[in-house]
């Protein structure tokens, strides 16, 4: 298993022969890029999969390669932290669709040897998960331990229980929603339009400029950000208090503190992530809707899946809210499926999953741990 | 079984662990739900008096009302559900007409603050108390069939017949 090259850090697998999308549209050649953390078992029965959110990647235990931060799920996946990868082989791979070495708008199509830009087939979270199976066909994994996902992850990992059935033995679900509400869509609207108003977008096809629409994706990236925190939070953190300064500027610099903290969320962002790869990813969130692939009803989703679930929310999450779980648990319940659930507190809304939440840890350890008895 | 306001899951794992029962359990407090799912067990965070309307009929062979009763609003209702729920039902509560309750507030004329219900007024849960022969009385009129009752003074069982003046506690198996 050492000598294993389809496992460790900064893999990246061609998968064989093309795909077919849900669109019905082919992608001729499909890469996956993924890490892998600890080792298979002989019986191949401890695999877990995380699947990361929007602007998330595959690397949710090591440092990022173009920002040397941690992993973005550091507290969680480790050596004997609750995703214990001295125990659990956990595999995390980059969506389809982004930019951090799987196939997306910004990777080359292999027909014109240009990028594919808008030319890219538009994506749905069902494709992300299927290429997912496919990866894990390739590692010789049939069945999963557990799919973990927080938010666009969480989706995915209803997805892979609705679409997978006999693959999940089980899922955590966090801060999550079985499809997006008409506010959801708005918020995404509001940032594709913000990239594509950029005149450096060009119709997506601006990667031969070496100029792209960063002040179009920046504003993106600070409309996101506003919906991943609480107002309670950002009152907190922020209030009315003045950057750097004791009155105010009479001009338009950032002279709050939340102005400069978002322009620098803006910038750093567009520092490691691709304006089109947003465009293509927040559509494939908007078109996410389990009900309505099950005839309007959620519960059906999940009538083949044997899978135990936990769900998890928080209390100031606005952007996914504690009912939009409860309606998939409902479903689940309806379903007969074994769920567990529970509504955290925290300060940090949408975010909180990534964050420091000490209950969040022994949910997931105990849930974990449950299924190995 | 469903254990309805099962805390943080005690008896639900000993019943998990002693007999591979496949417990699921409903309750309130979050703090509560996290502990419970923390040791493995399936719990829901939800209010017993609105979310068993969304369990299917018949879903449990086994649903467990445990100390509880005498804490909801509508115990009429919450039982309704829990017999639809639940193919049999087990209810327990603390009996309010035993002597103990009986003397304390006969002789000092204030809400009784005993062993058995050591929570002032003000404070208690409690706010629907009632007594072995309100439930039987209730059960009775409500067209629900004692399956086996047992009455509790600490580990003591106490006949049926002195139960509503001796038993600190009732437990009812129920069926519709």
């Amino acid at each position: 298993m050492i000598d294993d090259n389809r496992f460790g850090s900064d893999r990246c697998v061609t998968l064989p022969g093309p795909m077919q999308l849900e669109s019905g549209a082919w992608l001729a050649q499909t890469t996956v890029a993924y890490e892998t953390y600890g080792v298979l078992n002989d019986t191949k029965s401890n695999a877990v999969l995380i699947c990361h959110a929007t602007t998330g990647d595959q690397y949710v235990a090591s440092a990022h390669p173009l920002t040397g931060k941690p992993g973005w799920w550091h507290r969680m996946v480790g050596p004997g932290k609750p995703i214990d990868t001295t125990r659990y082989c956990v595999i995390c791979t980059n969506i389809l669709g982004s930019c951090m070495g799987s196939t997306g708008p910004a990777s080359l199509n292999p027909a014109t040897n240009a990028p594919y830009a808008m030319t890219f087939p538009v994506i749905t979270i069902g494709d992300m998960v299927h290429a997912q199976a496919l990866l894990l066909d390739h590692l010789g994994i049939e069945r999963l331990y557990c799919v973990v996902g927080g938010s666009m992850g969480g989706m995915q990992a209803l997805e892979w229980a609705a679409r997978y059935p006999t693959r999940v033995e089980s899922a955590i679900v966090i801060a999550a929603t079985a499809r997006h509400s008409a506010q959801n869509l708005a918020f995404h609207e509001v940032g594709r339009q913000a990239i594509m108003a950029d005149p450096k977008w060009r119709e997506g096809d601006y990667y031969r400029f070496d100029d792209p629409p960063t002040a179009g994706l920046a504003v993106a990236r600070m409309a996101a950000h506003i919906t991943y925190l609480s107002e309670a939070g950002m009152d907190a953190k922020f209030g009315r208090r003045l950057q750097n300064r004791e009155t105010k500027s009479f001009s338009f610099d950032a002279d709050f503190q939340i102005e400069s903290y978002l322009r620098h969320q803006g910038a750093v962002f567009t520092d490691r992530f691709d304006a089109n790869c947003y465009l293509y990813i927040t559509r494939a969130m908007n078109y996410f809707d389990l009900p309505d692939a099950h005839d309007g009803q959620l519960a059906l989703a999940f009538k083949g899946s044997k899978a135990r679930f936990c769900l998890v929310s928080f209390d100031t999450d606005w952007l996914f809210p504690t009912a939009e779980s409860k309606k998939i648990v409902h479903a689940l319940n309806a379903a007969g499926a074994p769920v567990s659930f529970v509504e955290l507190k925290s300060p940090h809304g949408h975010d909180a999953f990534l964050l420091d939440v000490p209950e969040l840890n022994r949910v997931v350890d105990g849930f974990l741990s449950a299924g190995r008895s | 079984m469903l254990d309805v306001g099962c805390g943080d899951g005690a008896l639900m794992a000993a019943l998990r662990d002693a007999a591979q029962v496949d417990a699921r359990g409903i309750e309130l407090d979050g703090s509560d739900v996290a502990a419970a799912v923390a040791r493995g067990l399936s719990v829901i965070q939800g209010d017993a008096e609105t979310d068993l309307i969304d369990y299917p009929d018949a879903s449990f062979d086994y649903a467990i009302l445990s100390q509880t009763l005498q804490t909801t609003r509508r115990p009429d209702l919450i039982i309704e559900q829990l017999l639809r729920i639940g193919k049999r039902g087990f209810v327990s509560f603390p009996n309010f007409a035993h002597w103990r309750v009986r003397v304390d507030l006969l002789w000092n004329g204030r809400m009784p603050v005993t062993r058995l219900l050591p929570i002032a007024w003000y404070q208690t849960p409690n706010i629907h108390h009632l007594t072995v022969d309100d439930f039987r009385r209730f059960v009775k009129a409500h067209g629900i069939t004692i399956e086996q009752a047992w009455f509790l003074t600490g580990d003591q069982q106490t006949s049926a017949a002195a139960a509503n003046l001796f038993a600190e506690h009732a437990v009812f198996l129920l069926r519709r």
